[in-house]
């Protein structure tokens, strides 16, 4: 990355964390919502941990790996909505009358949004310290978990930002959102795959990418250094995140037409 | 070693939109180094869509433009790296403050740390928003954000400024001081600016020279003492001292031009056929009928009678209906 390159992308990386920073319901939200759902299914589904071949006897810990998944989803929302707001606002107009480079636009976004998924990510954790989870794979496992989770939402990221750039409506980023939780929802989030009865149900969930995700976070907490389940993770994230990026700046290319 | 050309020269200058008409419609203007030039019409008639055209945010459909020596569509990058510009919304976060504006704006330019806050101290002084630097932009008022905008296209020293009406919806006050500043930096520092405005006031007031666009094309073109004096004349009203008397006043000045429309009830309004010397021909003429008057008035003529005569319409309150460049749909 060219010098100038970089002291573009740390200053739209910057401001997108300034924001994100300054609209406390952007913070406190992703920070709590996965956190009360963590809760409500370690709460109602711990029978679970009686089926055989539960991989472990505590549903909280094997739950532990949604919110990361969901505090990544969050990154769709919080990237798309802020790149949609510079197109309705002709904010990206006054960036695009510099000699900005259109990748910083997409690189700054969502480096702030990583940011902000470092600390998500990061409280998680705490919090299923804080209620007894130990981690299968110690400290060093700690900071895998945070870099899977800063690439989980780096992912997620893109495609908001893609969605953002190809329609400049914070109404379509918002629309494309319950899109991302049907995923999670049709993953092995509540279940492992291998205990799903319903075929259908098992079926989606095998060919769902974020339940490979789910998977590899969930290796950290529960089983240690799995390196097919890290393997599979690692891989889908970064697929995940070239798709992405790759969509982003297309539309970003076809958006800013300037000469 | 050659002085930089700050000029804006355009020749045919066509943007079609799909599915609709021509936005603009063959366009052919010269702006000369240092000169402010009003590009004056009503909503919809194509100003606009031929700033966004000559900042290189649209591609024009025919036709060639250089601004500051450079071509739009070729050159773009050093076209951009020359102009200035504030376009029609002040394009703001209003979660950052004038300061990170500025900030960021200079470190997309590529201007260094220290040029930087000192660069930034000293716009926030000339547009007069050193106490409110630090506060974010969502509480300041409409001539604040208009000032922080003109501040944000001066930060890299642009040859070239566009402003797209920048100072609709402001109150007379902050008008006034915008209008100040951009003269300031024609006069000043030689700065070339290309104004738009549905404003007749603006327009007369700041441009060394008017272009008229209507429905995208150029209706007319020159001073404004230029095109007042070649499209419409001054117009004469007198108000009767005796209401009875109407019809003979009206006969009198008949002499003088053709009866017009739109001034006061009760009195009548001429449009001189000359303005020269005839002021006092027409006293003479009211007198030798015996015929007292209570109030007598002449009027000039403005660009509001320029357009008048050019398209047949008023300039406000004429929208065109040709949709003119969504700016989110060219975004960019």
């Amino acid at each position: 990355m060219t010098s100038a390159l970089a002291v573009q992308v740390g200053y739209l990386a910057r401001r997108s964390a300034v924001r994100t920073l300054r609209q406390p319901a952007g913070v406190v939200f992703p920070l709590l919502f996965p956190v009360l759902l963590l809760a409500v299914n370690a709460g109602g589904l711990r029978a679970e941990t009686k089926l055989p071949g539960f991989p472990t006897d505590s549903f909280l810990a094997f739950a532990l790996a949604v919110p990361f998944i969901q505090g990544g989803l969050f990154a769709t929302g919080n990237a798309g909505i802020d790149i949609a707001k510079d197109v309705q606002t002709g904010f990206l107009n006054r960036l695009a009358l510099t000699p900005m480079r259109g990748i910083a636009l997409i690189l700054g976004e969502i480096g702030g949004v990583m940011a902000l998924a470092v600390v998500q990510a990061l409280f998680y954790l705490c919090i299923g310290l804080v209620f007894g989870v130990r981690l299968a794979s110690g400290v060093g496992g700690a900071f895998v978990l945070l870099l899977l989770a800063a690439l989980i939402a780096l992912g997620f990221a893109t495609f908001g930002a893609f969605a953002a750039l190809r329609t400049g409506s914070t109404e379509a980023v918002n629309g494309i959102f319950p899109v991302f939780f049907v995923f999670l929802f049709i993953s092995s989030m509540n279940i492992p795959r291998d205990l799903m009865s319903v075929t259908w149900f098992r079926w989606f969930a095998t060919i769902n990418p974020v339940s490979y995700l789910i998977e590899a976070v969930r290796s950290l907490v529960i089983v240690g250094w799995d390196a097919e389940a890290l393997v599979l993770g690692f891989g889908c994230a970064i697929l995940i995140i070239v798709a992405g990026f790759a969509l982003s700046v297309a539309a970003l290319r076809e958006r800013m037409s300037r000469t | 070693m050659q002085a930089p050309d700050n000029s804006i020269e355009v020749e045919g200058l066509v943007r079609e939109f799909k599915k609709g008409p021509r936005a603009v419609d063959g366009i052919d203007l010269h702006v000369d180094p240092g000169e402010i030039y009003g590009f004056l019409g009503p909503n919809g008639a194509g100003k606009s869509t031929t700033v966004l055209m000559l900042t290189t945010l649209l591609p024009p459909t025919a036709g060639t433009a250089r601004v500051a020596g450079f071509d739009v569509v070729r050159e773009g990058p050093k076209v951009r790296k020359a102009i200035g510009a504030a376009l029609q919304e002040a394009a703001l976060d209003p979660l950052l403050t004038g300061r990170e504006h500025l900030r960021l704006q200079m470190a997309m330019h590529g201007i260094g740390g220290d040029e930087r806050r000192r660069r930034a101290d000293e716009l926030l002084e000339r547009v007069g928003l050193t106490d409110a630097a630090d506060r974010k932009v969502k509480g300041y008022s409409g001539g604040m954000k208009r000032r922080l905008d003109l501040a944000l296209a001066l930060v890299h020293r642009p040859r070239v400024l566009f402003l797209d009406e920048p100072t609709t919806g402001l109150d007379p006050q902050s008008r006034a001081a915008l209008w100040e500043e951009v003269e300031r930096l024609a006069r000043d520092e030689g700065v070339t600016v290309f104004l738009t405005t549905q404003y007749l006031e603006e327009a007369d007031v700041l441009a060394a020279r008017v272009g008229i666009i209507d429905q995208g094309r150029i209706v007319a073109e020159g001073t404004p003492e230029e095109l007042k004096a070649e499209f419409s004349s001054s117009t004469i009203e007198a108000l009767p001292a005796n209401v009875e008397e109407k019809g003979a006043v009206a006969s009198v000045l008949e002499r003088f031009g053709a009866r017009t429309t739109g001034f006061s009830p009760g009195t009548v309004a001429v449009q001189l056929a000359s303005s020269d010397g005839r002021l006092t021909e027409i006293v003479r003429a009211l007198d030798a009928e015996g015929l007292r008057i209570a109030h007598l008035q002449i009027h000039e003529p403005t660009l509001d009678d320029v357009f008048l005569a050019k398209t047949g319409r008023h300039l406000e309150g004429a929208e065109s209906e040709d949709a003119e460049a969504d700016p989110e749909l060219v975004a960019t």
